[in-house]
């Protein structure tokens, strides 16, 4: 057996069996489709599949710098509407306002999940239930402020370029714009002290305080960014369906979970890399897809999503049993 | 130290939600157009009975150190399915209560069975579970609809002597049958010792995992009997994901108010009652000053942050800086 595992190429002994698991379900999924209809295998089809990964792709992105922590961000699904919801508002106050809306929305995002790093981090309080709270408050606002007047709820002609335009002849600009956030996050995660920060933290937040890590600060920044990639998530999304609606991110706060857990990482923190995330957007985005060209009602998807993540975190993301 | 004084300190927690909710409810009755009459007591405790089950559903699995995000969705599913099953003849209504306790049983058994066997974190399995609960839910009943054994819902949502509300009756009834025998079982200990300090307990010979899975399996039950009563109050089933998401969000606010401790190990059920009471109250109080009710999420969402936050003076007492890092 050991002789078998040294004759194979070093980067597949070196893959997290995670993983690999994530990309062969890719594969199968991939060939199910196949035989259902031959479109699946076409470019079209698989290029329009990646552009709809991206949005998860960038939500998930920063759901994954929180599961490294060993926290979790539930403030998902506002941070999302608050985002997209927020860019469009400010279009409607002239040419400034179009011209930004884009980094007020994502500003938006960066407050709430400051309020949750803060609430974190010096705080102590345990993070599913501040970004829970703060998830709530955020709802609040949004339905306070479309209330009273009826704000500007249609997208930009730059937030529908960002999402829809091609800069790249064939590639959706959504695609490259996730392709650079997933760069920039490996590029931080692998090659700065920051990155590594995130890792100790997801171990032992002890131990690295006691090496001398700030890991108040880190914490707080993680969730912050976390926010503000969310909310950048929606304005994208806006973009997508050209205008911004209030329950728009509720469809997105289990698939990105999942789409981070299937990937590998482990939920405890400390563990996981950007590779097996980009496998998990791209498996729950099929796994709708085909659901949708099944015809599968609401309900069926919902079941079929709980049982398919429980049953993988079976697989392969149990707590250790030692004691 | 006298034994009363041991008993106070014990019981801080439940006596402080017990007095914001006295001093809450007299508020409202206050301010009340109606004052304090038996009709506003009657709607006020038909509305707190709800989150007040859910409530004590979420106490138990908070006590064991695990949190249920799924109660909310146990809440939606038992309310589609008492609209379908408790119906008809005496024995007919009967036998559809029992279906739907024993279906939220089970789902809360299914919960345990996952995060204590398949030892997997609580918030993402009951994340992940919550939503099989709803899909069947929305299975059920895609559209709100259906209906309910009727003289069955009005006796338990009406008035015992003309006073007394007979959800209150209930939910003390429930209190006696299922809390107080759990907290002073071997097993109830046993959930306590868990969330308290695991490996001590596992080390003082404690059944902990079978503590831990009653306690999950109860706070299933226990969020039953809540859908159960939704269905009476409204006559209908209804699979909304917000009002699940609501009731989960709101049972842990009233956990919190109700001086449970969100680390394990401290708290009661009693005390998550009157959390769940005085956050209903609290809540209506807007309607009594005239606010547009628009302003109600964003209300219950600060007091939420605000219930919390208020759990950090606890860092006020720590010694060592490490103890930040729990």
């Amino acid at each position: 057996m050991n002789g078998i595992a040294n004759r194979m190429p070093k980067f597949i002994r070196r893959a997290d069996p995670a993983v690999v698991t994530a990309f062969a379900c890719i594969v199968l999924l991939l060939f199910l489709g196949s035989l259902y209809s031959r479109s699946f295998l076409s470019p079209e089809y698989l290029l329009q599949q990646l552009k709809v990964a991206s949005f998860l792709g960038v939500i998930a992105t920063g759901m994954m710098l929180v599961i490294l922590l060993g926290q979790i961000d539930l403030s998902v699904p506002w941070s999302v509407a608050v985002g997209a919801m927020m860019a469009s508002a400010v279009a409607a106050f002239g040419p400034v306002g179009v011209a930004l809306a884009i980094p007020f929305g994502i500003l938006c995002g960066v407050l709430i999940g400051t309020v949750n790093g803060i609430g974190v981090a010096y705080l102590r309080i345990p993070s599913m239930i501040i970004t829970l709270a703060t998830n709530a408050v955020a709802q609040g606002l949004m339905v306070v402020y479309t209330g009273g007047f009826s704000p500007q709820d249609s997208a930009t002609p730059a937030m529908r370029y960002l999402a829809t335009g091609f800069t790249i002849p064939g590639v959706p600009n959504a695609v490259v714009i996730w392709a650079l956030i997933g760069a920039a996050t490996v590029f931080v995660l692998t090659r700065t002290s920051f990155g590594r920060s995130v890792y100790g933290i997801g171990n032992r937040e002890r131990a690295a305080y006691l090496s001398g890590v700030d890991t108040r600060r880190v914490v707080m920044i993680a969730f912050a960014v976390s926010g503000g990639l969310s909310a950048f998530g929606g304005v994208l999304l806006a973009g997508y369906a050209s205008k911004a609606a209030q329950s728009m991110g509720d469809a997105y706060l289990l698939p990105s979970i999942a789409a981070v857990v299937l990937g590998g990482t482990s939920i405890l923190g400390g563990r996981g890399s950007y590779l097996g995330t980009v496998a998990g957007v791209i498996l729950i985005t099929l796994l709708q897809s085909i659901l949708s060209v099944l015809q599968m009602p609401e309900a069926g998807r919902q079941i079929i999503y709980g049982v398919v993540i429980v049953a993988m975190l079976l697989l392969y993301g149990r707590a250790p049993a030692s004691r | 130290m006298k034994d009363w004084r041991y008993w106070l300190a014990e019981q801080r927690g439940t006596l402080l939600a017990f007095g914001i909710f006295i001093v809450m409810f007299f508020i409202y009755t206050a301010n009340h157009p109606a004052g304090f009459t038996a009709n506003v007591v009657q709607t006020a405790s038909n509305k707190g009975v709800l989150l007040a089950f859910v409530a004590m559903a979420q106490t138990l699995v908070v006590v064991t150190a695990g949190i249920d995000l799924s109660v909310g969705m146990i809440f939606t599913l038992t309310n589609c399915l008492a609209s379908w099953l408790v119906i008809g003849t005496g024995i007919e209504t009967a036998f559809g209560v029992v279906a739907v306790l024993g279906t939220g049983l089970l789902c809360g058994a299914i919960n345990g069975a996952i995060v204590i066997y398949g030892r997997l974190q609580p918030i993402v399995a009951t994340i992940a579970t919550g939503a099989v609960y709803f899909g069947l839910a929305l299975l059920l009943r895609p559209f709100p609809g259906g209906s309910v054994n009727e003289d069955l819902a009005d006796a338990l949502t009406g008035r015992l002597f003309g006073a007394v509300p007979a959800s209150l009756v209930v939910l003390l009834a429930v209190v006696l049958v299922v809390w107080v025998p759990f907290s002073r079982s071997v097993l109830g200990r046993a959930a306590y010792a868990a969330g308290s300090s695991e490996t001590a307990a596992y080390m003082s010979g404690v059944p902990i995992r079978r503590g831990k899975f009653a306690a999950y399996a109860l706070a299933g039950l226990l969020a039953a009997i809540g859908g159960l009563f939704l269905t009476f109050f409204t006559y209908t089933g209804d699979a909304a994901y917000a009002s699940g998401n609501a009731y989960t969000l709101f049972s842990i606010a009233a956990v919190v108010l109700g001086g449970v401790s969100l680390f394990g190990g401290k708290g009661s059920a009693i005390g998550a009652i009157f959390g769940a009471l005085a956050f209903r109250t609290i809540g209506d109080l807007l309607f009594v000053f005239d606010f547009d009710p628009l302003w109600q999420p964003l209300f219950q969402g600060v007091i939420l942050l605000i219930a919390v936050s208020l759990g950090a003076f606890a860092l006020f007492r720590v010694r060592n800086r490490l103890e930040w890092f729990l």
